[in-house]
């Protein structure tokens, strides 16, 4: 079974009748959905959640960020966005002296990292004063598509508490599409090929129990 | 050139306001962003969409919207004889006013600062590939994510013996009176394309845009039904 899958440009509902929520547009008094995603009533408002597309960077995301470039009192960070990410001395748990950033985070080094502030400009800013934020020293990292990262989580991180389960594996999720696993030994590829196998049935209903079935068979 | 329509059938058996065969499958690549394949006729196109991305170098951002790029080539072996590799007078016109029409659609202002880049590839040439690439490219950037009013649709109208035709081949295109290239958006019919080769009276214009709208809208089913069969693949 699939839930309904609308396209751009796609009539939803008269703009009385219903709220314009997220991913649609008001013209003529009618709402369209604005791309290619699944429709959502959630109360007044009608909305479109994104099957594909780039990561929307909001402010008080938790991502998983790769190093760019250590300046002098601060670093750029790509966060998977469209825009880079600046994190400065000051949002850093470590006490730094001027120009001595990459004795702590080198180009490359990839860290958890919360997002401050945004902008009009979409300039972005980073701490990782906050709870869950620091270094990856260890453990793999994969990309998914950013859209799909709601699904990995699932409701109440069911889907998540399920990959665990079955696999030992201890996993972060970035809300920018990039994943933490640290697994023990051979169970990293059945975690992985669990979150793949999501991320492209991401748009179907009753995902949680084959994702189950399927771990549960493959674990003998 | 000899009879191009012979009791009102043209030189492929299609009646005059017949579409070609037409084949879209979205999302083929798997390192873009967004992707379709298209043939059409003759033509086989290749559609790649990435972004929104940073637009680099910087002074070429723009901080109020998103710039749209589409690059539109033919591959050297896309045509009988040779074609010499590379951007071409043709080609760069075709890409501008590409992307002008898709940009039209595009919610660009979501997306300060950034470029969302299409890159059309002609592996196969048979008449109206502009607009084939354009029916591609806009199957891409809907697979791509990218917020839009509406699906751009684009198709062709022409002027052959006398008669007014939709969709054009290589043969009518080159012995044919008129050529008349146009882009839709198809829920409003707004256009977002419109080129003319040869000659027509005002009344044959009207007619053939009519027709070229017609054709488009029946495009325009293709491709909504591309990007449903792409999610529908799974169980």
């Amino acid at each position: 079974m699939i839930r309904q899958i609308v396209l751009p440009g796609t009539f939803l509902a008269e703009a009385g009748s219903k709220k314009a929520g997220k991913g649609t547009f008001i013209e003529n008094n009618a709402i369209y959905s604005a791309r290619l995603g699944i429709l959502e009533e959630r109360g007044d408002y009608i909305n479109v959640i994104p099957l594909s597309g780039a990561y929307e960077p909001s402010i008080g995301d938790t991502v998983i960020g790769i190093v760019e470039e250590a300046m002098r009192n601060a670093w750029l960070i790509d966060i998977n966005a469209p825009y880079p990410a600046l994190l400065g001395v000051e949002e850093s748990p470590w006490k730094i002296n001027y120009g001595e950033t990459a004795k702590y985070l080198k180009a490359g080094e990839m860290v958890i990292a919360v997002i401050a502030r945004i902008d009009e400009a979409r300039n972005i800013e980073l701490t990782m004063k906050s709870k869950p934020c620091r270094k990856i020293e260890d453990g793999f990292i994969i990309e998914i598509q950013p859209t799909k990262v709601p699904r990995v989580i699932g409701k109440n991180a069911s889907m998540l508490s399920v990959i665990k389960k079955y696999t030992g594996c201890w996993i972060f999720v970035g809300q920018n599409g990039r994943i933490w696993l640290k697994c023990p030994d051979e169970r990293l590829g059945l975690a992985i090929e669990a979150i793949r196998k999501i991320e492209s049935e991401a748009h179907t209903v009753g995902l949680t129990q084959r994702i189950e079935k399927m771990l549960r068979d493959r674990n003998g | 050139m000899g009879e191009l329509i012979k009791n009102g059938i043209r030189v492929d058996g299609r009646k005059p306001d017949e579409l070609r065969r037409i084949k879209i499958e979205a999302g083929v690549l798997y390192r873009a962003d967004g992707s379709c394949y298209l043939e059409w006729g003759g033509n086989k196109i290749l559609a790649a969409v990435y972004g929104p991305r940073e637009a680099l170098p910087r002074h070429i951002q723009d901080p109020t919207k998103a710039l749209v790029n589409a690059r539109y080539n033919m591959a050297s072996f896309s045509v009988q004889e040779r074609k010499r590799p590379g951007p071409d007078r043709r080609s760069t016109e075709i890409s501008k006013v590409t992307s002008e029409a898709l940009e039209a659609v595009i919610f660009t202002e979501l997306f300060p600062r950034t470029t969302i880049d299409i890159n059309i590839e002609v592996l196969d040439a048979e008449a109206g590939t502009r607009c084939a690439g354009i029916t591609a490219a806009a199957v891409a950037l809907a697979d791509a994510g990218i917020p839009m009013r509406d699906i751009p649709v684009a198709c062709a109208a022409g002027k052959v013996d006398g008669v007014v035709v939709l969709d054009l081949t290589r043969e009518e295109d080159q012995g044919g009176e008129a050529d008349l290239p146009i882009a839709i958006a198809p829920r409003s019919e707004e256009i977002l394309l419109l080129q003319m080769d040869g000659h027509l009276t005002y009344k044959e214009f009207e007619e053939a845009i009519e027709l070229a709208i017609k054709g488009a809208k029946q495009v325009s089913k293709l491709q909504k039904e591309a990007l449903m069969r792409k999610y529908k693949k799974v169980e």
